[in-house]
C-alpha cells in the first residue's frame, strides 16, 4: 500500500476521487440545506459564509444541490456499470468461449449497437421508455452493454485455447465453471478498468442526458440539469454554472488518473 | 476493391436493419398518439377519424411496409404535431449538424496533430509535461461545460462572439462558419486530447525506429522527418479512433446545439421526444444511424489507403 503512493497518478486520482465522491456520499443521507426548498430573499445570492458557493435562481444553496446532484449521478454512474458489466460479462462469456454461429451473429449485432455512440442509444432508450431517474439507469446500462460485450469476448477468446483452461476442462470441470471460476478471475485486471473508464463515460452521459433535459426530472438535483438551468443566467450567476461543472470534471478527473495508475492497470 | 463493395453492401443491409428495429421498437411504446395529440377529452368519433387519417388503425405490419416504402423514395410520413412532412422538417436541420459534425472533425484532427508532433518533438522538456498536464485535463471536461466555459471567456469576457447569435448559412456562409467554430472548439477539444494521447504514443515509437534515423541521415529537417514519415505511420492505430470519433461528434453535436442555441437535428429530436412526435423521432435516428454507418465505411476505405496492408491481409482470406 505504501508502494501505491509512490505513484503520482494514484496519490492525485485518490485525492480529486475522494474530494468528490465523500460529500457526495454525505449527500445523499444529508445536505445542509434542503434542495428543494425554494428562499426567494436569497435568489441568486452571490458566496457567503453560509452558502459557500452561493444560491441558484430559486434561492436554494448550491452547495446542497451540487452534493445531491453528485450522489445521484454517483448511483446512477454505479448501477449503468453493474447492469453493464453483469450482462456485457454473461453475453461475452458464452459467445467468447463457445464460438460459433451463435457468437457470428451476436457479435454482427453488436458491431452495429458497438458503432452507435452510447450517448445516442441511451437517448433512443430514453425516447421509449420515458425519462425519470430509473428509465435512464436501464436505459444508460442496456447503451453501456455493447462495449463490455466486446472487451469480455475478446479475453474468453484469447482464454479458451490456454493451458490452464485446457487442463481444467481435462479434469472434467464443467464449461459454466471454466467459463466463471478460472477464467473470471484472470480477466479481472482488464474488466476494472474498462469498469473505471465505463463509470465516467456513464456520469457524462448521465450529466447530458439530464442536460438535455431527458434524464433526471425535477425537482431532483442533477449536476447536467443544474448545468443547463445555470446557462440562462451565465452573465449575472457564473458560479451556478461553474460549481457543478467544475465538480463533475474533478471526478472524471480523479477515476480517469487511478485508471492510468499502475496499482489498477499492473496487478 | 470486392472488399469495399462487400463493405457497402453490407452498410446497406445494416441500415436497413436499423430502420427496422427503430420502427418496431417506436410501435411498441404503449399509449395512442391519436389520445396524446387530442387530449383526453376527444370524442371517440374524433378519435377514430384522426387514427384512420394517420393510418393507425392498419396492422403493424401494413404500416411497417409503408413506412419502409416511403424511407426508401426519401418520405418519412407525417409529423404528428407540426403536420407536416418529416423530411421537409428536417432537411433544413440536417446540413446544420452534419456541417458542425465536419467541422470539429477537422478541428480535431489539426490540433491533435499539431500539439502531438510538438510534444513528441520535444518529449520529456518542459513543454511536453506542461501538454500532458493540460491534455489530461481537457479530456475530462464534457463537451457541453466546455461549451458554456468557451461562452463565459470567449463570449461574455471577451466579446469574440456573440452567445446566442446563431446566424443561418443561407444568409452570411462566413459569419455562419465564425459563430460554428465555437460549438465545433466544444466538441473537438476532448476528442482531440484522447487523439493526442494516441499520436503521442504512435510518434514516439515511431521516432526510435531505424526509417527515421534513415530519413535523418538523408538531410530531412526534423519537421519533414516528423510530417512526411512519422507522421503517416503513428496515424494507422489512431484511424479506428477517429472513426469512433466521428460517429460520437454526431451525438456530441446535438447536445452542444443546446449550449449555442443552434437550431440543428438535435433541438428539433429533443422537443419530438418530449411531445411523443414518433414519425420525426424515427426519421431522425435513421439519419443519424446513416450518418454513423456511411463514417465507418469512410474509415474503413481509408484505412485501407492509408496502410495497404490491410487490404493485402483481407484479401488473402
Amino acid at each position: 500500500m505504501k508502494r501505491a503512493f509512490k505513484d503520482f497518478n494514484f496519490t492525485l486520482g485518490l485525492i480529486l476521487t475522494a474530494i468528490v465522491l465523500i460529500p457526495a456520499i454525505i449527500g445523499i443521507f444529508w445536505t445542509p440545506y434542503s434542495t428543494e426548498t425554494m428562499d426567494n430573499a436569497m435568489k441568486m445570492a452571490g458566496a457567503s459564509l453560509s452558502h459557500p458557493f452561493g444560491c441558484d435562481n430559486f434561492g436554494r444553496d448550491i452547495l446542497s444541490r451540487v452534493m445531491a446532484g453528485t450522489g445521484t449521478t454517483l448511483i446512477i454512474g454505479l448501477g449503468t456499470v453493474f447492469i453493464g458489466t453483469l450482462i456485457g460479462t454473461i453475453i461475452g462469456a458464452f459467445t467468447g468461449y463457445y464460438g460459433g454461429l451463435v457468437d457470428d451473429i451476436f457479435m454482427r449485432f453488436n458491431d452495429v449497437m458497438f458503432s452507435f455512440p452510447s450517448l445516442l442509444l441511451a437517448l433512443v432508450f430514453v425516447a421509449i421508455m420515458g425519462s425519470g431517474r430509473i428509465q435512464l439507469l436501464i436505459a444508460l446500462g442496456i447503451a453501456f452493454i455493447p462495449s463490455y460485450v466486446r472487451i469480455v469476448r475478446a479475453e474468453y477468446v484469447r482464454a479458451r485455447n490456454l493451458d490452464y483452461v485446457k487442463s481444467a476442462s481435462l479434469a472434467g470441470a464443467s464449461d459454466l465453471r471454466i467459463m466463471f471460476v478460472h477464467i473470471l478471475p484472470n480477466i479481472v485486471k482488464v474488466l476494472i478498468n474498462s469498469i473505471l473508464i465505463g463509470f465516467n463515460n456513464a456520469v457524462l452521459a448521465e450529466a447530458g442526458l439530464s442536460f438535455l433535459g431527458i434524464g433526471v426530472q425535477p425537482p431532483v438535483a442533477s449536476l447536467g440539469r443544474m448545468l443547463s438551468d445555470a446557462q440562462t443566467y451565465l452573465f449575472n450567476a457564473p458560479g451556478m454554472a461553474l460549481a457543478p461543472g467544475l465538480t463533475l470534471i474533478v471526478m472524471v478527473l480523479g477515476i480517469s488518473l487511478l485508471g492510468k495508475s499502475k496499482v489498477i492497470t499492473d496487478r | 476493391m470486392n472488399v469495399v463493395i462487400k463493405k457497402i453492401v453490407s452498410s446497406i443491409l445494416t441500415i436497413l436493419v436499423v430502420a427496422c428495429l427503430v420502427f418496431f421498437a417506436f410501435s411498441l411504446i404503449p399509449g395512442d398518439p391519436a389520445v396524446a395529440k387530442l387530449g383526453t377529452q376527444a370524442t371517440p368519433e374524433k378519435l377514430q377519424a384522426l387514427r384512420e387519417s394517420m393510418g393507425l388503425n392498419k396492422p403493424v405490419a401494413v404500416r411497417f411496409m409503408e413506412w419502409i416504402g416511403g424511407v426508401l423514395k426519401g418520405d418519412f410520413g407525417t409529423s404528428y404535431s407540426y403536420n407536416v412532412p418529416v423530411t421537409g422538417l428536417i432537411a433544413g436541420k440536417l446540413p446544420v449538424t452534419v456541417i458542425l459534425t465536419l467541422y470539429s472533425f477537422i478541428l480535431m484532427i489539426v490540433m491533435s496533430v499539431f500539439i502531438a508532433i510538438l510534444a513528441a518533438r520535444y518529449e520529456n522538456s518542459h513543454v511536453d509535461k506542461v501538454i500532458q498536464i493540460i491534455n489530461q485535463v481537457i479530456m475530462s471536461v464534457p463537451p457541453f461545460f466546455g461549451g458554456i466555459i468557451l461562452t463565459l471567456i470567449f463570449g461574455l469576457g471577451l466579446h469574440l462572439f456573440a452567445p446566442g447569435g446563431y446566424v443561418s448559412y443561407d444568409i452570411n456562409m462566413g459569419r455562419f462558419m465564425g459563430y460554428m467554430f465555437w460549438p465545433a472548439l466544444a466538441i473537438a477539444l476532448p476528442k482531440s486530447a484522447m487523439a493526442f494521447s494516441l499520436l503521442y504514443g504512435g510518434l514516439i515509437t515511431e521516432k526510435k525506429k531505424d526509417y527515421a534515423r534513415t530519413a535523418y541521415s538523408r538531410g530531412n529537417s526534423t519537421k519533414d522527418v516528423f510530417y512526411k514519415h512519422l507522421l503517416k505511420n503513428a496515424c494507422i492505430p489512431v484511424v479506428t479512433f477517429f472513426g469512433m470519433a466521428l460517429a460520437d461528434m454526431i451525438a456530441g453535436s446535438i447536445v452542444i446545439e443546446q449550449v449555442f442555441g443552434i437550431p440543428g437535428l438535435g433541438r428539433i429530436l429533443l422537443t419530438s421526444i418530449q411531445n411523443r412526435d414518433y414519425p420525426v423521432v424515427e426519421a431522425i435516428i435513421v439519419c443519424i444511424a446513416i450518418l454513423v454507418i456511411v463514417s465507418n465505411l469512410l474509415v474503413d476505405v481509408l484505412y485501407r489507403i492509408i496502410d495497404p496492408r490491410t487490404a493485402v491481409a483481407e484479401g488473402d482470406k
